[in-house]
């Protein structure tokens, strides 16, 4: 144990400290404001992603695009896309914090709002609840205070009142809590862009199966390297996963070694990296900006020296971005028609048993609906 | 004993005597026999205890040089470490794999060479045929084995220290030693000898489990309802049940972990039609009963000293028993909530998210039956039950966490993060820890016949409870804050937090000291105990019996007083008053 790193700097940081402990959970839903209403709760992903944002979106980087002309990572600019600098870190954790990062996803938006409006106020009164208790209970019924004890062993209303209110509680909780799980299992829209993750020991691989299927090997930056450019080490790396803003984008893991655990704490979104799995997630990025992440699973030495870099651009310089890696533009955008690259091929669906394509056997009298359909 | 008679009458006489001696209860073997070959019940607890403490320190030394390294950032000690240990010549892999093979001794020391030996083995041996007036277990051999099946599977895991897993020396798997990392992922005996060890320490739990099982269902003193047991006897029976019923799951995982590594099958290898995903589900669903197995002996203590220390019966004596088994039933069907990022579908984590939360039900019960059992009662502030107290606040503080990360959305920024790490230690490093230091406190005297000093053990309480909770706070906020577990290093932006939980530590650390000294001195100059030393609040049948007890006891069986219309307060047995 060196005593040394220990005691550097104890004066200091005791009183934050015992503030935090005494205060710091109560503190946290006035910091961070939750920035959906409970109402939202019930407003619709495709909602939330009004053109309006997009658009508004767009123009601010635009508006800030020179800023980004001095940027010194990756290459030159090719093709209209340069790389963002450090001052559009959106997505990193900030050193002493007491609570989440900022959310950048509308589902991150709602989960954040769960968390500070109803789960930490519920656990916050719960523990004072209990609290209290024990120091009344203290308080009054020490030896001192009360010489003999009473013979009560059982009160039936009491027991039922304790065993009911927490399940009254969890049913409320309940409810927020399946709705952010719905929200987040959402299917993207049929032709948004598709992004395969792949972790491997050591690094990730992000490819774009549906631009060209080029993959873009993304390592962490040496930490001077980092420091040099203004980035943080241990999160910069040398190339970023680049996606676009303002658009669902379908996220799918795959491990090519061990599992490994895709993580943006400040997009609210974690899906391991399987080996022999597809794990599939929408991801909706709703500012420009980067987004930094982690491997969340034990995967080896170097565990934790593989870090995530998101890098979301309005959509033109994300296309730019393509052809700069040599990809193709390719989408229903690009080529009027949904990209075909991922689904398997499948015949159009059939009502005639037997036939090539056909399902099951339809049950109701309605036909079958086809994803796409389901989709828009 | 008659020279002149004949040989077969000297025969039978040596018989005799030799028949005596066991009735004697104070005749003790000698040394060898009596600690290498017990069959014991008391004398095998006591093992359990020892082992578990020195357990205990290697493990709790091994997060001192985790607390050390993640002081600051960088790496800074593990490359020491790999020289000392004699996987040298360190480079950044070997450190890298050093600190997974700390973190992954850690938790298996922590789990099934600590809690689990001192709950289950130590205090569930000792006090089990005490409480419940039976003279020993049921099966004094088999008791034996256990023992020794857990000690050799704690040198089969340290032997793996010293081998190749991989990257470097030792098992860098986590205690959770996920496959594809555990079988294609580390190459070496350090892995097999980790899984070795389990199989090991498993085959001894499940031993023990069919003891508990057997001892409480059939050797209860006359008059002794199951509804009539201590607390106490109601936690191990569940946990022996959890025990019997999740360990051969576990062991049917590690089997075929070995199987896959070694024989060429492909269980979790999808190149063979496997899937690792289906190791998770089998290891938590031994996994999430495990950690009942190690809070619910200490609901049971804690309940004991509550009881004892407000001179009060248990409130609501059925529901805290029955309380107890619910989270034996429920704690079978919660696995997969460890497991909500590996891509399960909505609809199961759903169902998951719900029955997570429905755990809260009945530990709510036990939280407010403590407060009730001590409202109105005339409490005392003796050493356990101001570490009950500390239990109880605790464990509330660590099961409010459970019900925030229950919700399988939320979790999705919390899963693998220090927030997870400040949950299970709460429950555990306090819970389960807290338990059983309060337990200590308040049956050494029993075991040891000699009193530790009181004031002692509340500075030991003091220090420990500001120690653990300044290492462990603030590790909710680094979690939330989005930092993941079992890393060695961290960006800066972590580095306050890590700090201030290092300095914890040392507080920790500091006053496990005090603790030492306290058991030091009380053996060699602790003034000796008389049996009931609790007073009037202690109802149970260990305390109508000398301190420490004789090496066999009731050989008239104490017969319970069916007239008490109150639970867990049962009157002198054997018609001698209670002092």
């Amino acid at each position: 144990m060196n005593l040394g790193i220990l005691a550097s700097r104890p004066a200091r940081r005791l009183l934050p400290l015992l503030a935090a402990l005494a205060l710091g959970s109560g503190a946290m839903p006035a910091a961070a404001a939750p920035a959906n209403e409970p109402g939202a709760a019930v407003t619709s992903v495709e909602d939330t992603q009004s053109p309006n944002v997009a658009s508004e979106n767009v123009s601010a980087a635009a508006a800030a695009e020179p800023s980004t002309n001095n940027a010194v990572i990756g290459e030159q600019p090719a093709n209209g896309y340069t790389p963002l600098g450090p001052e559009w870190i959106k997505g990193q954790p900030s050193d002493g914090a007491l609570t989440f990062q900022e959310q950048h996803t509308p589902d991150g938006h709602y989960a954040l709002w769960m968390h500070d409006a109803i789960l930490l106020p519920l656990i916050v009164a719960i523990c004072l609840i209990v609290l209290g208790l024990l120091l009344w209970v203290v308080a009054r019924y020490n030896r001192r205070a009360n010489a003999v004890p009473s013979r009560t062993s059982h009160n039936t209303l009491i027991e039922v009142i304790w065993t009911a209110v927490p399940v009254l509680i969890l049913v409320a909780i309940a409810v927020p809590s399946i709705t952010l799980l719905s929200r987040q299992y959402r299917s993207p829209p049929e032709d948004s862009l598709t992004v395969k993750v792949t972790g491997y020991q050591w690094y990730w691989g992000y490819s774009y199966p549906d631009n060209g299927g080029f993959e873009v090997i993304s390592n962490m930056t040496d930490e001077a390297d980092a420091l040099a450019r203004g980035l943080p080490p241990q999160l910069a790396v040398d190339n970023r996963m680049v996606v676009p803003v303002g658009e669902p984008i379908r996220i799918q893991t795959t491990g090519a070694d061990v599992i490994h655990s895709f993580g943006i704490p400040s997009l609210w979104f974690k899906i391991d990296a399987v080996p022999g799995r597809l794990n599939e997630r929408v991801m909706f990025i709703e500012e420009p900006g980067i987004y930094y992440g982690q491997c969340f699973e034990l995967c080896g030495a170097r565990h934790a020296y593989m870090p995530v870099a998101i890098e979301a651009v309005p959509r033109p310089q994300f296309e730019a971005w393509l052809l700069s890696k040599g990809g193709t533009l390719g989408g229903a955008e690009a080529e009027g028609q949904a990209a075909p690259a991922l689904s398997p091929p499948q015949e159009p669906e059939s009502g005639v048993e037997g036939a090539p394509g056909a399902g099951a056997p339809p049950t109701g009298d309605t036909a079958p609906a086809t994803p796409a359909a389901e989709a828009a | 004993m008659a020279t002149a008679a004949p040989p077969s009458a000297n025969a039978f006489q040596a018989h005799h005597d030799d028949h005596a001696h066991h009735h004697d209860a104070d005749h003790k073997p000698p040394f060898f026999q009596r600690w290498f070959m017990s069959t014991n019940h008391k004398d095998i607890g006591t093992l359990y205890l020892i082992f578990a403490i020195c357990a205990g320190i290697i493990g709790g030394a091994v997060s001192g040089i985790m607390r050390a390294e993640l002081a600051a950032p960088g790496v800074q000690y593990m490359g020491w470490w790999v020289d000392f240990l004699g996987g040298g010549p360190a480079d950044f892999d070997k450190n890298g794999h050093m600190w997974n093979v700390l973190v992954s001794a850690h938790g298996l020391i922590m789990v099934f060479f600590m809690v689990m030996p001192a709950m289950i083995g130590g205090f569930g041996n000792w006090f089990v045929p005490l409480m419940i007036g039976a003279p020993d277990m049921a099966f004094p051999r088999m008791n034996n084995i256990s023992f020794w099946l857990t000690v050799a599977g704690f040198l089969s895991l340290m032997f793996s220290a010293f081998v190749p897993g991989g990257t470097g020396l030792g098992a860098g798997t986590g205690w959770t030693v996920y496959a594809p990392l555990s079988t294609s992922g580390s190459v070496g005996p350090a892995v097999d000898f980790a899984i070795f060890s389990l199989h090991l320490a498993g085959a001894g739990s499940i031993m023990g489990a069919i003891n508990f099982i057997t001892t409480i269902f059939n050797m209860r003193a006359p008059g002794m309802t199951l509804h009539k047991m201590p607390l106490f006897v109601w936690s191990v029976l569940v946990t022996a049940f959890l025990l019997l019923l999740a360990l051969p799951v576990l062991a049917a995982a590690i089997t075929m972990l070995i199987t896959d590594r070694n024989f060429g099958t492909t269980f979790f290898d999808q190149a063979g039609g496997g899937d690792p995903i289906l190791y998770q589900h089998l290891f938590w669903f031994f996994g999430h009963p495990e950690v009942y197995i190690m809070i619910l002996p200490g609901f049971g203590m804690i309940s004991q000293i509550v009881a004892t220390f407000s001179r009060k019966p248990v409130f609501g004596y059925l529901g805290m028993a029955y309380a107890m088994v619910a989270i034996g039933v429920i704690g079978f069907v919660v696995w997969a909530h460890h497991m909500y990022t590996t891509g399960l579908d909505v609809n199961t984590k759903m169902y998951f998210t719900a029955a997570t939360m429905l755990i809260a039900v009945p530990t709510g019960v036990k939280i407010f039956s403590w407060v009730a059992t001590m409202w109105g009662g005339s409490l005392e502030f003796k050493s356990p039950m101001v570490w009950a107290l500390g239990f109880i606040f605790l464990f509330t503080v660590g099961g409010v966490t459970g019900v925030v990360l229950a919700n399988g959305g939320v979790d999705d920024n919390l899963h693998d993060t220090y927030y997870v790490v400040a949950h299970f230690h709460y429950v555990l490093s306090m819970g389960a820890v807290f338990s059983l230091f309060a337990a200590f406190y308040y049956w050494f005297p029993k075991m040891s016949g000699r009193w530790h000093s009181e004031v002692l053990a509340h500075l030991h309480f003091w220090g420990f409870f500001i120690g653990v909770n300044v290492i462990f706070f603030p590790m909710h906020f680094l979690g939330m804050n989005g930092m993941p577990r079992r890393y060695v290093d961290y960006t800066p932006a972590f580095s306050y937090w890590n700090e201030v939980a290092s300095i914890g530590y040392v507080i920790m650390a500091c006053s496990m000291l005090v603790f030492f000294v306290n058991i030091a001195w009380a053996l060699v100059a602790g003034r000796r105990a008389e049996g009931n030393y609790w007073g009037e609040g202690a109802t149970t049948l260990e305390w109508t019996l000398s301190s420490p007890p004789p090496f066999h006891q009731y050989e008239t069986l104490p017969v319970i007083e069916s007239h008490h219309d109150y639970h867990n307060h049962i009157g002198p047995a054997d018609g001698r008053p209670a002092h």
